[in-house]
């Protein structure tokens, strides 16, 4: 007998990500580079964070012409992004066979009160988290991967830290607590119990936690590695550098060989310049997609 | 269990973390592997799921290819799995070019789908278990056999596990269950062949 979307089955294929950078992508030729490069998976988007932003407006799920495009041009995985909440454009993602689903605060939500029942789906989620109440209501909902939020789109790794160091800190934290005080940690993270007595007994989250939002050098992937990230995404640093192939393989071979400084070095020399990134405190307060999810 | 045996797991990317904790709990030394000077002190190596095609340019980037043949050349066992199957297959299909051409079989990769199709069955495996939790990610198929290789288990009528002298190789991921048979197999593998070269 066998059985399709289990929760081993969708955690997984998420585990086999471990130690690659997943690359946004918005065309079949992007998707070519980033595979050719080394990237575990593509993420296939209509405009990458930083346009996203800087166009404003509503960002829906990608035309899924585009999404066919990718799916068809490389041989790794492919995720696409669908709102908050819009249980239907993650259905539809999921019939063209998507392989990971990300129900991300970098699109326009579709529901301010709640996000998708993901637990229902045969394709896995990932979903965006900045502390770790967030990131065990996701998995309570079904998400078997977490990534950070930080704030996409700015090429600034600020917040991507800020949320990687509060979630370990917070798995410490209960790790070393007693059990009998874990019910009102439940209720102060807003966390599922049965959930944090899991991470109690084993000190670590049930799933795979990868760094997102505003990874934009070689040495920021390796920052967010050391801080105990299972992988990167990278956004829109790749595409809005001024060598996108280049810096898409010194940013893979930066995550592989993390601990490896002389080397991170050789391949940080004469890369081009990064993205042109974004001081946090210059964004309005309704243009942080940080805020975005609850 | 095994006193003083050495295990490698090549830490490129993937599931590199769950094979060292199923060899931890085997009472194996495990050695994550980065580079080609770690080869020298181990006496068998993992290669464990990921990305194939991450995994394979990392090889070459790295000059690991020779350094791991000479390794197989010496009589070390290696197990190759999912991924890592792929990567020590001699021919894959849709004109992928080999990484280690060792395991004298034809793989093809997602044989059975998207992650949609990702399915996990119980499966009997030939002198390892009769009801092995197998978890099939994306994962590739053997369409074609040598004739020196044996063929320990079939799904749906497609050969996924097989072994060819110092060589295993499975396209599921034994390593995300909590069984430990596989690899107390590939152990003794890795006895006999110090045992051989003694």
């Amino acid at each position: 007998m066998t059985q399709t979307g289990t929760d081993r089955v969708k955690r997984g294929m998420a585990e086999m990500q471990k130690g690659g950078v997943i690359m946004d992508v918005v065309n079949a030729e992007q998707a070519k580079i980033a595979e050719e490069a080394g990237a575990v998976a593509v993420m296939a988007l209509e405009r990458v964070p930083s346009d996203i932003r800087a166009a404003g407006g509503v960002a829906r799920m990608a035309d899924l012409k585009i999404v066919e495009e990718v799916l068809k041009a490389v041989s790794i995985p492919v995720m696409a992004k669908a709102r908050i909440g819009h249980f239907v454009e993650a259905r539809l993602l999921e019939s063209m066979g998507v392989d990971y689903i990300d129900e991300s605060e970098v699109l326009t939500p579709a529901d301010e009160v709640y996000h998708i029942d993901k637990s229902t789906f045969t394709v896995p989620f990932v979903c965006g988290a900045r502390n770790l109440g967030e990131a065990l209501r996701r998995i309570g909902e079904g998400a078997s991967m977490i990534r950070t939020k930080g704030e996409p789109g700015t090429g600034n790794i600020v917040e991507a830290v800020r949320h990687m160091r509060m979630m370990q800190s917070q798995i410490r934290k209960v790790t070393g607590m007693s059990r009998d005080e874990l019910m009102t940690e439940a209720k102060e993270l807003g966390a599922p119990y049965e959930l944090l007595l899991q991470i109690h007994q084993t000190g670590k989250l049930p799933v795979v936690n990868f760094a997102a939002g505003g990874v934009a050098t070689p040495a920021d992937a390796a920052l967010m590695m050391h801080l105990g990230s299972d992988g990167v995404f990278v956004g829109s640093g790749i595409f809005k550098s001024s060598n996108p192939a280049k810096f898409a393989k010194a940013i893979v071979e930066a995550t592989t060989h993390y601990e490896d400084f002389a080397l991170i070095a050789q391949l940080s020399k004469d890369l081009g310049s990064p993205m042109t990134g974004i001081e946090i405190s210059k964004l309005e307060a309704h243009e942080r997609m940080q805020e975005r999810g609850w | 269990m095994a006193g003083n045996i050495k295990v490698g797991v090549l830490a490129l990317q993937g599931a590199v973390r769950e094979h060292i904790q199923i060899l931890d709990k085997l009472g194996v030394e495990a050695v994550a592997v980065k580079r080609k000077e770690q080869l020298v002190d181990v006496d068998g190596l993992i290669i464990p799921g990921g990305e194939s095609t991450t995994i394979g340019k990392l090889l070459r980037q790295y000059d690991l290819q020779a350094p791991i043949l000479e390794f197989h050349a010496k009589g070390k066992p290696i197990f190759g799995t999912c991924a890592g199957l792929i990567i020590i297959a001699k021919h894959i299909t849709e004109n992928n070019e080999p990484h280690l051409p060792l395991l004298n079989v034809t793989v093809q990769r997602n044989a059975f789908g998207r992650q949609v199709d990702s399915f996990e069955a119980d499966l009997p495996i030939k002198d390892v278990a009769e009801d092995f939790q197998a978890v099939f990610i994306r994962a590739p198929l053997i369409t074609e056999v040598g004739a020196d290789v044996e063929v320990l288990s079939t799904v749906k009528d497609q050969v996924v596990a097989v072994k060819q002298e110092n060589l295993l190789g499975i396209s599921f991921h034994p390593e995300l269950t909590d069984d430990t048979r596989l690899h107390a197999y590939f152990l003794n593998m890795v006895k006999k062949a110090i045992e051989k070269h003694q």
